[in-house]
């Protein structure tokens, strides 16, 4: 954790966010603040509204009222499309793989470069080499320790293949990515893999918005953790002045986050 | 650190470059198939008999490029078969009955086609409809428009232009139909494109995985329009060389050609599951089934017997890619 990034004005930004679906209310006027080159967390009981927040701030979703800010000035996504164009990448909980597909095929889904001259003009073709090299470039960067990019996803382990979707969000992500459950599906050893993947992204100056289940993984890594409840966020605490049970006392509402010693409450 | 031992990367690498063992399956099923039917009878190993199959190939093989694209994005087409026979008695009816120039009449045939492509993908992909549904519904609207556009009559006595790809040329001593050749190049160019091209990269993505193609900024629904219109702009194709080849607008063709070209693509190792296979593959999936008709016909096996061989076949052919599938280490 920086200095820099504690007094820098947040990248990312949300002001009473409001979502209902019908007579149910899944976000009740949320804030949110993300910081330059922080690590944020998100954590919340089924229902606080942290998917839908994460769905707003990553175009999935488009809010009834409240706005979302991006270096400080408004934007409006109605796509997941807009928010890509804007810098903000989402690795998807469901992972959103082709699993017969290869690595380098996957990173570059939707924009895959085209050839110089008249095969890329005429034919239309694929620069095949442009996209394994810069696979494996990307790869490398975050020091993802697999060799062949014209793999098949689906020959990966878990961990793996969390990994290509990590690398594919860092190198197309300009300001902000945004984590789903990065481990809920990985054993010990892979999560912790995709904690130090995770880091890494961060240290390479990108934003980072974690949503997990996970209390120690959240106390591990986060800079800041945002707690949400009843679709509005109660407190922004830090890891290292909040004991994880408080943390998660507060989530559950049998603790009042003015409660909390360290507490940003709202 | 993610890694694995370095060995087994490179083993995979190499073997990457291999097809995948489905198309050398079927090939090895059709030479077997080939063997065996030279055994059986002296008749199916000459040239004018070969000459044959690829003239009964041609029209189911370039149905099945349409519906290995179907396929390829986790749909199926049913209506192939009626939509081509609806394709042949409009360029037909429209040519004899009405005078219309042939490339006119031909154009409007396939354009009906690649209407009810268009229709097909409209409902597979904006309203959400299973592709099973749909096609099985456009299927018998092709059919019925069919019967009652010809009032069920064979259009007969057509322009010598319309017949010019059932017309032979030879090679060594064998004829070899001009409409092989137009199949041949469908193949080249399919293959060229989902090979080489973001768009057929796109068909891949769209059958592994519709949702993660979306949020990569995919406009999948567009992607599937095109996709069903482009098949039927082959059925259509496909209903010009079987007026060329039989030299009629037969308003009940297309009655085995839906099963016959689903049987084709899975034996061509494409699975029914979407995003895996290659459209060479249905051209060897063609091939078997054309030479299984041809070789039985030979053979004195009567059609009805034919039809339930198909029938095995193709049960046959998607179990095999379901075990093949299955993830031992799941």
């Amino acid at each position: 954790m920086t200095t820099a990034a504690t007094t820098a004005t947040p990248i990312l930004q949300a002001r009473g966010l409001v979502k209902r679906y019908g007579h149910v209310t899944a976000l009740a006027g949320t804030d949110f603040d993300l910081r330059p080159g922080e690590i944020l967390a998100v954590i919340g009981d089924n229902g606080a509204g942290k998917s839908s927040l994460i769905r707003a701030l990553s175009g999935a979703l488009i809010p009834d009222a409240g706005e979302i800010l991006l270096e400080g000035r408004p934007v409006h996504f109605r796509t997941p499309v807009d928010a890509r164009r804007a810098g903000i990448e989402t690795v998807y909980q469901d992972l959103a793989i082709a699993p017969a597909m290869s690595i380098a095929e996957n990173l570059f889904l939707g924009r895959e470069p085209r050839r110089g001259g008249v095969a890329g003009r005429l034919l239309r073709m694929l620069d095949r080499e442009r996209m394994l090299r810069e696979s494996a470039a990307h790869l490398a960067e975050l020091r993802i320790g697999i060799a062949s990019m014209s793999q098949p996803v689906e020959t990966l382990s878990g961990g793996q293949r969390q990994a290509v979707a990590v690398a594919r969000s860092a190198a197309f992500a300009r300001h902000v990515v945004i984590m789903d459950e990065p481990t809920a599906a990985l054993g010990v050893k892979e999560s912790g893999m995709v904690l130090d993947l995770i880091r890494r992204v961060r240290d390479r100056g990108l934003s980072v918005v974690l949503i997990s289940h996970d209390m120690p993984h959240v106390f591990e890594l986060a800079d800041r953790i945002h707690i949400a409840r009843l679709g509005r966020r109660v407190a922004v605490v830090r890891p290292g002045a909040v004991s994880m049970s408080d943390a998660v006392a507060v989530m559950t509402g049998a603790l009042h986050p003015e409660a909390l010693p360290d507490g940003e409450p709202r | 650190m993610l890694r694995r031992p370095v060995g087994i990367l490179q083993a995979r690498a190499w073997r990457d470059r291999l097809p995948p063992l489905g198309t050398i399956g079927s090939l090895v099923a059709l030479v077997a198939a080939c063997i065996f039917f030279t055994a059986r009878t002296g008749r199916f190993l000459t040239g004018a008999n070969l000459s044959l199959v690829l003239q009964q190939v041609m029209v189911v093989g370039v149905i099945a490029i349409g519906q290995t694209l179907v396929i390829l994005t986790a749909g199926i087409d049913l209506s192939c078969g009626a939509v081509m026979a609806l394709g042949g008695i409009v360029m037909t009816k429209l040519a004899v009955q009405h005078g219309l120039p042939v490339p006119a009449a031909v154009a409007s045939g396939i354009g009906v086609a690649v209407l009810f492509g268009l229709v097909n993908g409209l409902l597979v992909s904006a309203i959400r409809l299973p592709p099973f549904i749909v096609t099985l519904g456009t299927w018998n609207i092709a059919f019925a428009i069919t019967q009652l556009y010809s009032s069920a009559q064979t259009v007969t006595q057509l322009p010598p232009a319309m017949t010019a790809l059932g017309r032979t040329f030879r090679v060594g001593g064998t004829s070899v139909v001009y409409g092989a050749l137009v199949m041949l190049l469908l193949y080249a160019i399919t293959w060229f494109a989902l090979r080489e091209t973001a768009a057929g990269r796109h068909v891949y993505a769209i059958g592994n995985n519709p949702e993660a193609t979306r949020l990569a900024g995919i406009d999948t629904n567009r992607l599937l329009v095109g996709v069903y219109a482009l098949a039927g702009a082959l059925y259509g194709v496909a209903a010009l060389l079987l007026v060329a080849r039989t030299g009629v607008g037969d308003p009940n063709a297309g009655q085995t050609e839906n099963l016959d070209s689903i049987t084709a693509v899975v034996l061509g190792g494409t699975s029914l599951f979407g995003g895996r296979g290659m459209v060479i593959g249905s051209l060897v999936g063609a091939l078997i089934v054309g030479v299984f008709r041809n070789g039985l016909t030979l053979m004195g096996v009567s059609s009805v017997y034919q039809i339930l061989i198909t029938g095995v076949l193709v049960i046959l052919a998607v179990a095999a890619d379901q075990l093949s599938r299955r993830d031992p280490s799941r």
